[in-house]
């Protein structure tokens, strides 16, 4: 009994910290995009709350929460509400299989937990793709229960982007399963270990240094579908807003208007999350070992792996805010024809490619 | 492996995903609902009216829409469950030797195609 409270109490304390991180990250997100933008653009960004508009995010969110919620008269009420809170979970619990560390263990009370992730399954990825499945429904129930024609039709969009852009996502992913062998993220994250040349992205075998296991289309490929997944610039169809005002949240305010932005931020920290696992070696740094354990600070090497992390994971993050600041909207049916006509031949033509040299070359 | 081990093997590895849901949830539920009780709340009937770029709303939102989205939803429905297939295929792929890379190659040929067949029938136009 007493195991099981402390299991549940180790759980309890790694989930908020989880929460938090992530929440933080979606708060420096929302500040980070205005400021990036305002320079791209040659402006200053926001700059009146707090030194430089540091808090931005604090006042953006303590209006938000007073805000009052205004529920259109036509609305189906109970899945107006519902909507928000099935996207905002939906974007958070993917996060629990995500390694942020090391994959070491801590003994605390007899109890042997890793510190790094919250629920190290062994489908890890399949997980990932089911709790993204789910987002569409958000999506889709926001746009039809608030009775508005553009949140209709912006859910609708949502619903067809995202489902198209998901193929691409799960074939991108088979050529790195042929690398790894496993689903689990975090066997996938060690098996990149030993320096940039690992990483799958580069694709070496490991005892060599030529990429012959390359899978930078997989990673191109993956990382477009990715930013199409969160309706993203260029992608951002679902809340064009010259044409569809917000898309599929015009009508929702005050705290649920929150979830919604918060839930998308947070879906695209968990895109560069898993783009930095399964492609630039999540936390394995671009050199074998560590500098840590060189210089012999052997405990402490945890700190390093969490930084290369971390720094992947902003890497991409620039790259969403950098990709809106430089490309105009895609046209719809664009939209429509670059992902099943060109992303998808690709991302099928490197697995074969995968498959085959994984054949003739075997890693060992 | 007993069944019972099986069990807590579960609930070992993804009781904490269950745990996450009800956390997440709760913390949800709670925002919207302290946020509901200190909110103002001032609802007129021009106010509750959904917005429509200025102009009175006419007629219902749910309305027909193209059958365009729904040909892509069956499209994707086949083409995932086939991407599906191939998961545990690369898994095992270095253990099932050659006759496994024969097989897919097979599967993936098949796959190809369905695809260059919705591909000439056009249902990846969007027009």
């Amino acid at each position: 009994m007493t195991e099981l409270g402390l299991r549940l109490a180790v759980s309890f304390v790694q989930i908020l910290a989880e929460m938090s991180i992530v929440m933080f990250t979606v708060a420096v997100m929302t500040l980070a995009e205005r400021k990036v933008l305002g320079w791209m653009q040659d402006r200053m960004g926001p700059m009146e709350v707090g030194p430089y508009g540091i808090l931005q995010p604090l006042a953006d969110g303590v209006k938000l929460f007073f805000k009052e919620d205004i529920v259109p008269a036509g609305a189906n009420k109970a899945m107006f509400a519902l909507a928000p809170m099935l996207t905002m979970v939906v974007s958070m619990i993917g996060f629990a299989v995500i390694p942020f560390g090391p994959d070491m263990t801590l003994d605390i009370g007899g109890l042997t937990i890793k510190p790094f992730v919250v629920a190290d399954i062994n489908i890890g990825i399949l997980y990932i793709l089911a709790i993204a499945s789910i987002g569409a429904y958000g999506i889709i129930l926001g746009g039809w229960s608030s009775n508005s024609k553009y949140s209709l039709l912006g859910g609708l969009r949502s619903a067809a982007q995202v489902i198209s852009y998901e193929l691409n996502v799960g074939l991108a992913i088979v050529g790195v399963l042929l690398l790894s062998g496993s689903l689990s993220l975090v066997e996938i994250t060690e098996a990149q270990a030993g320096g940039f040349w690992h990483w799958f992205v580069w694709g070496a075998r490991p005892d060599g240094f030529f990429p012959i296991h390359t899978q930078v289309f997989a990673f191109v490929v993956f990382v477009i579908a990715g930013v199409a997944e969160t309706n993203r610039i260029p992608f951002d169809l679902p809340e064009a807003e010259s044409e569809l005002v917000a898309g599929f949240f015009t009508e929702y305010s005050g705290m649920k208007f929150a979830f919604f932005v918060s839930a998308e931020y947070a879906s695209m920290v968990l895109v560069s999350c898993v783009a930095a696992a399964l492609f630039l070696g999540g936390w394995n740094a671009p050199y074998p070992g560590t500098i840590f354990e060189y210089i012999g600070f052997q405990q402490l090497a945890w700190i390093e792996h969490i930084v290369w992390f971390a720094a992947k994971v902003y890497f991409f993050l620039f790259m969403f805010i950098w990709l809106r600041a430089t490309l105009p909207r895609l046209r719809y049916d664009q939209l429509m024809r670059f992902g099943w006509k060109v992303l998808l031949p690709i991302a099928l033509a490197n697995i074969i490619i995968t498959a085959l040299t994984v054949y003739f070359f075997p890693r060992g | 492996m007993s069944g019972f081990d099986l069990l807590s093997e579960y609930l070992t590895h993804y009781f904490p995903i269950l745990f996450f849901v009800v956390i997440a949830l709760f913390f949800g539920i709670w925002s919207l609902v302290v946020s509901y009780l200190v909110q103002p709340k001032y609802p007129e009937p021009e106010k509750l009216t959904t917005y429509e770029c200025g102009s009175e709303p006419f007629s219902d939102a749910r309305m027909p829409f193209p059958v365009r989205y729904y040909i892509f939803a069956m499209l994707f429905v086949i083409f995932d469950i086939e991407v599906i297939f191939l998961y545990p295929w690369a898994v095992v792929f270095t253990k099932i030797e050659l006759i496994g890379l024969i097989e897919m190659l097979v599967f993936i040929g098949l796959f190809l195609v369905a695809y260059v067949y919705a591909w000439r029938k056009g249902a990846l136009e969007w027009d």
